[in-house]
């Protein structure tokens, strides 16, 4: 089944630009200069029940603008949008009780009032049962270890603690479809680590839909099975994790360390059929690049017999790597 | 729903609990009004008995009330709405199955009850005690009084809602919500009581939903309104609580259309 269903989805934002200087500014007070931009530009989306999708791209990329329409705050321009089989800005108030929404950059508990009160409010605007809340509220307060946090208000809390309660606020209602903006920015690792785990587990209890947007590419290393790439409010990959680094990664390398000196025309030889380029770093020290789809084992397998081997290493391009250098490159390299 | 609506109050309630020392300022900050406006229409009556068909303990009772009810009617939605709609909290607000208008409504409710329990009604009793004013018995009169507050209280929430929502267009409307702080009090009557204007500025009062707002609920208590005038006053509330429903409802659907969420 379809969580997310876009076609063509668009954007326009009408912005004021004003005009340089004193005699600008008057004339601005008169007649006022728009520029129309283009937040989000035709945009196909399919997203399965079940799925979790890392949505990624640069600051001003469209992504925020993106979460906004698929959230129902936003009426997009132009462009046909299905979410949880909802129209989400028309039917607002029925849709938002299928998905939950955690913005890392803003609270959605109140801030001068316990936290279990916020929590009790949320359980009334989403009508959840008392018997299913109390069941469910206690095992999300046990597993983000949040129960001694409940009492006190929100603005005491750090930002650790908030953005748990943050999280098991979007929960409450149990939504089907979950959207998270950034919301493990200025975390630190242990709570990252918990998090994570938790987004995990209920996506496999209740096949809940994740989107995920981040800065942070651990977060979707160790959550996406999916990204989405989007640049200038179109999107430029959409895929795997491991095809975006088999497409834009360079090969794997292997660095070795050797006892006694070795030619780069020997070891051509022994590795002769495999995609393999050899270069010599010093008089013992070699390194290979390889092809995508050279596997390592069998270039060692190779060596292992014929050459004493000190040491290995082997290198990788790190997702940050290759999203950097996606990033710079822009549309044109993609 | 209502549920909902209800809890909202009730959450209201428990935030003014949460800052006390708001509520205490508050009630130095009443007492000084009423004191203070006391003294200047003493002055004013300077021993005439009666002046613009008020007389001098109709008048000291009529600021009483007046402030008191100010105390329930009151609050600050407009700059909530501003704040929240400036900072680009009101995404938070549209991603809740509820009517975001309506919750902001009830919050204020949660907000006026407080008052009207811990702040108005104990603040009456001591005023009472302190200035030569005459609060009729208790009786059927109360019950109008408390209607017509009522009624008081929808009108200024709506006036703060409209113009709340018309921080989607302005997005800094700082100066238009700080003139209309000063014309409802000016104008509902908090100020200066409606008669003790000049014919033509109550000629066009007529037409303002501000006298709506203070000064028929006060007057219905302090002069005992009953029969025809009484259902005159609740009347003309009334239509100003269903006019005002349609310029909100537009605003608002036109903001919803036209949405920009500040800061990212």
């Amino acid at each position: 089944m379809l969580s997310i269903c876009a076609r063509g989805l668009t954007k326009e934002f009408r912005v004021f630009q004003s005009r340089s200087g004193l005699l600008g500014a008057f004339r601005d007070l008169w007649n006022r200069n728009y520029r129309i931009i283009r937040a989000v530009d035709h945009i196909d989306l399919e997203i399965y029940q079940g799925e979790m999708v890392g949505y990624i791209g640069e600051n001003g990329a469209g992504k925020s603008t993106t979460i906004k329409m698929l959230t129902g705050i936003l009426e997009p321009t132009s462009g046909d949008l299905t979410v949880n089989g909802y129209h989400p800005h028309r039917q607002r108030r029925e849709f938002v009780k299928t998905i939950g929404v955690v913005f890392g950059q803003r609270s959605q508990l109140w801030w001068d009032i316990a936290v279990k009160e916020s929590f009790r409010l949320l359980q009334k605007v989403y009508r959840v049962h008392d018997e299913q809340y109390e069941k469910h509220l206690r095992r999300m307060i046990e597993v983000m270890d949040i129960g001694n946090l409940l009492d006190q208000p929100v603005r005491k809390l750090s930002l650790g603690q908030r953005m748990r309660c943050e999280l098991v606020a979007a929960l409450i209602h149990q939504p089907s479809l979950l959207f998270l903006d950034e919301p493990t920015i200025g975390l630190d690792v242990l709570v990252k680590d918990n998090i994570r785990r938790f987004l995990k587990e209920i996506n496999q209890e209740f096949r809940t839909t994740i989107l995920l947007t981040t800065h942070d590419l651990s977060d979707i290393e160790a959550l996406c099975s999916r990204v989405i790439m989007l640049d200038q409010g179109r999107i430029i990959y959409d895929g795997d994790l491991q095809r975006l680094r088999s497409k834009w990664g360079s090969g794997k390398k292997i660095h070795l360390a050797v006892e006694e000196n070795v030619s780069l025309k020997q070891l051509e030889k022994y590795t002769e059929g495999l995609a393999v380029t050899w270069s010599k770093r010093t008089e013992r020290k070699v390194s290979a690049v390889l092809n995508h789809d050279t596997p390592v084992s069998k270039v060692l397998a190779c060596l292992v017999e014929r050459i004493p081997i000190q040491e290995v290493q082997i290198e990788e391009d790190s997702t940050e790597e290759i999203v950097r250098k996606i990033y710079q490159g822009g549309e044109t390299n993609a | 729903m209502l549920r909902v609506y209800l809890e909202v109050i009730r959450i209201r309630f428990l935030m003014m609990l949460a800052y006390r020392v708001y509520y205490y300022s508050g009630v130095i900050n009443y007492s000084l009004n009423i004191g203070v406006y006391y003294f200047l229409w003493n002055a004013v009556y300077g021993g005439a008995t009666s002046l613009n068909g008020m007389t001098a303990v109709q008048m000291a009772t009529y600021i009483a009330v007046t402030w008191m009810s100010r105390a329930f009617y009151f609050n600050n939605l407009d700059y909530e709405i501003a704040a929240e709609i400036r900072e680009g909290q009101v995404a938070v607000q549209l991603i809740r199955p509820y009517q975001y208008l309506l919750v902001k409504a009830a919050e204020s409710l949660g907000e006026g009850l407080f008052r009207l329990l811990l702040f108005s009604a104990p603040g009456l009793i001591i005023v009472s005690l302190v200035l030569p004013i005459q609060l009729p018995s208790f009786g059927s009169v109360w019950m109008k009084f408390a209607l017509s507050l009522f009624l008081g209280f929808l009108i200024n929430v709506q006036v703060n809602l409209l113009i709340g929502v018309l921080t989607f267009f302005f997005l800094n409307n700082q100066g238009l919500l700080r003139a209309k702080r000063v014309l409802v009090d000016l104008l509902s009557g908090v100020v200066i009581p409606i008669p003790f204007y000049p014919e033509w500025a109550q000629a066009i009062l007529s037409f303002l939903p501000f006298q709506a707002i203070s000064y028929l609920p006060s007057i219905t208590l302090v002069k005992g309104l009953d029969g025809e005038s009484f259902i005159q006053a609740i009347g003309i509330q009334l239509i100003w609580v269903l006019v005002l429903c349609l310029p909100i409802l537009v605003l608002w659907a036109i903001a919803k259309k036209r949405m920009t969420v500040q800061g990212g």
